[in-house]
């Protein structure tokens, strides 16, 4: 066993060659996918595009589930299980931002061409790439390009698949177009909502000058900032953005984004409750309407560092000069930790200005990223990665 | 498609015209060559033509792979001329195709169909010689009536013109398009104007040669590029008008006409000073490349 995943590392730096030479059409690719406007919940356009190039691959086994998702299947020689290859379709663009995508010798610019249209175009390229590689896989691998995954989209896509697919699934790796050396293999618990701050149509206009719904979302912000946050288990509340008003006169409604991340979910619990007595507190006092909305969900779990996907894929970023990053994130990982599914997320490159509208990527360091999927995909497959 | 194109034994080669457009033509390059040179084997040749970039589109495009040349090094016997129409015309001379494919290097949405759409006319229909693109979205749900999208210059300039001179050709939705693919023989026997009213010379020439016959038009959806100003417009229009009148002389549409002014007058603002700018255009022109020896030893054709 020892001297085939040795063999495997071994064939890295001809997979990053033949990576190299193929470069035109993954970044044909990725500049296709990313002028696609893909908003979560309005994915059809993009995974229309991916379908046709799985089409073009010759798999024979594609199709479009009833949340969107786009799904290939490359048929391995053993088609009792299945290894699933996700990345998430959605950016966090609407339509009306211009999505060109600009390709430079070193660079691509534009918006979500990290997060995630590299990841998409991986995807999309695999089969190319496997078959130039002459790589057949014992397993089936399955190509699947998940919508409704970003803010409310809680992972929808991903779920609602591994909810339905009725065939037990080997291992998933979540492909995110940065950071290079990424090796996410725990979710931390996490829970994100907005507080929704109205003043209503019969406020009491004689408290001249108090009435704002901004003020009430600044007394909301001082009260969270006042929760007790213990060091272990490791705890945060991120306050993403706020929103309110439009001109100089009272502003009559204010949103505050946020998210609770804890290593522990009875911590996260802990932290909703607090945060939910002191909108009701600040509410009753104020006479305004609040409204606490959690609409995204994980709970912390994952694979440890000593479980084999994570040594072995240590072992193939060290073999392609790639330095690891093991730790937690919040991204696909939590659907399959909700299934018992050992996973991890991988990323493709390095890139700057994630989620700007000038979001860019690194082009050389691709090849590496690539090398290392495929690495990683071979020894999930060849049964290196499994617990003794 | 692209069996269509190998059972006739057609070749077809893509003209990227330049100057300074290191940021539009990686992904020209990038997209259809993957595309449609890889994928899928409609091009044979993908060549960036030139006119002296000092920003690096050359150095983009020979990095992802396009044949990259200078105008001036194809054909250096002949005096050396500036402008688009001289690389679309030393295209002729420097690539292989049957067909030759012209696509502007501007264009932020490039996308396989402005090749495959252009192409497509000449392999299905033997009779087509110039196919020519327009820009049209529709929105899906409205039926009302609208203009077709033709640019300034065009609703001002040239489809007043084509309405009073040749109106069969006002049919071409946009006569200025930089898009079009064109047969061999039909290229070699046209004369091309090296600036701006190469477009606008082809329509007449190839309608006056082949007749209305020979063009088709084809509906490449949108295309994103850069504005012109409204002052680079009017340099544009004069050289089309020049162009025009030539060809109006020459097809004895317009007699005893003197010999027309070559300078622009153009007015600007300075603060609150006006001032006239004059600018010297001329509408210098290439002559069928039929008529250059070097081309008919190469292809080995000789003059009727």
């Amino acid at each position: 066993m020892n001297s085939s995943f040795n063999t495997i590392l071994d064939s890295l730096p001809g997979i990053e060659n033949k990576a190299k030479e193929l470069k035109e059409i993954l970044l044909a690719n990725l500049a296709m996918i990313g002028e696609i406007p893909a908003p979560t919940f309005k994915e059809e356009e993009r995974i229309e595009f991916l379908i046709n190039r799985f089409k073009e691959s010759g798999i024979q086994r594609h199709s479009i589930d009833q949340v969107g998702n786009g799904v290939g299947i490359v048929k391995g020689e053993n088609t009792d299980k299945n290894i699933l290859l996700v990345a998430h379709t959605d950016t966090v663009f609407d339509e009306s931002v211009d999505h060109t995508i600009q390709i430079q010798p070193r660079k691509a610019i534009g918006p979500g061409v990290a997060d995630n249209s590299l990841g998409l175009a991986v995807l999309a390229t695999l089969p190319v790439f496997l078959e130039q590689l002459d790589i057949t896989l014992e397993n089936n691998l399955i190509l699947m390009a998940a919508t409704r995954s970003l803010g409310r989209g809680n992972l929808e896509g991903l779920r609602f698949f591994l909810s339905n697919f009725d065939e037990p699934i080997k291992a998933g790796i979540g492909l995110e177009g940065v950071e290079l050396g990424r090796l996410s293999h725990t979710s931390i618990g996490m829970r994100r909502g907005e507080v929704i701050c109205r003043i209503p149509e019969q406020y009491d206009w004689s408290r001249f000058g108090d009435a704002s719904a901004i003020l009430t979302i600044n007394d909301v912000i001082n009260r969270i900032n006042e929760i007790q946050l213990p060091q272990r288990p490791r705890t945060s509340i991120i306050l993403g953005s706020i929103k309110g008003g439009s001109s100089f006169t009272t502003a009559r409604e204010a949103v505050l984004r946020f998210e609770i991340r804890s290593e522990s979910s009875g911590m996260v619990e802990d932290i909703h409750q607090q945060i939910e007595e002191i909108i009701n507190e600040i509410s009753s006092r104020s006479g305004e309407s609040i409204e606490l909305d959690i609409f995204a969900q994980r709970e912390p779990g994952g694979v440890p560092f000593s479980h084999p996907i994570v040594q072995k894929t240590r072992r193939i970023m060290n073999q392609l000069s790639i330095e690891p990053r093991p730790g937690p994130s919040t991204s696909e990982l939590s659907a399959f930790i909700d299934r018992n599914i050992p996973a991890i997320t991988l990323g493709i490159t390095h890139g700057s200005n994630v989620r700007e509208k000038d979001e860019a990527i690194d082009i050389n360091p691709i090849y590496k990223g690539i090398a290392q999927v495929i690495g990683t995909l071979q020894t999930v497959d060849g049964g290196y990665c499994e617990k003794d | 498609m692209v069996e269509d194109k190998e059972s006739q034994n057609l070749t077809i080669s893509l003209c990227l015209p330049t100057l300074n457009e290191e940021k539009t033509i990686g992904k020209e390059v990038v997209l259809l060559k993957s595309e449609l040179v890889d994928r899928y084997p409609l091009l044979d040749e993908i060549a960036v033509i030139d006119s002296g970039s000092d920003d690096n589109t050359l150095e983009v495009a020979q990095n992802f792979g396009a044949d990259v040349y200078l105008a001036d090094d194809i054909l250096p016997d002949l005096e050396p001329k500036k402008g688009k129409g001289e690389n679309l015309w030393k295209a002729i001379y420097q690539l292989e195709g049957d067909i030759i494919v012209y696509v502007d290097a501007d264009i932020s949405n490039i996308h396989p169909r402005f090749v495959y759409g252009l192409v497509a006319p000449l392999i299905y229909r033997k009779e087509v010689q110039y196919v020519k693109a327009f820009y049209d979205r529709p929105l899906a749900i409205s039926g009302e009536k609208r203009a077709s999208g033709g640019g300034r210059v065009t609703e001002i300039l040239i489809r007043p013109l084509f309405s009073l001179f040749f109106p069969d050709l006002t049919g071409i939705i946009q006569p200025l398009s930089g898009e079009y693919a064109v047969r061999r023989n039909v290229l070699e026997q046209i004369h091309f104007p090296i600036g701006y009213g190469v477009e606008t010379s082809h329509l007449i020439d190839v309608y006056t040669k082949f007749g209305l016959h020979a063009f088709a038009q084809t509906d490449l959806d949108q295309r994103v590029h850069e504005n012109k100003s409204t002052r680079a417009l009017g340099k544009m229009s004069f050289g089309i008008l020049q162009t025009f009148l030539k060809r109006a002389k020459a097809l004895d549409i317009i007699s005893d006409m003197k010999d027309y002014e070559t300078i622009l007058r153009q007015t600007q603002a300075i603060d609150k000073r006006y001032e006239q700018k004059e600018l010297q255009i001329v509408e210098e022109e290439r002559p069928p490349m039929i008529e250059i020896e070097a081309y008919r030893e190469k292809f080995n054709r000789t003059l009727s």
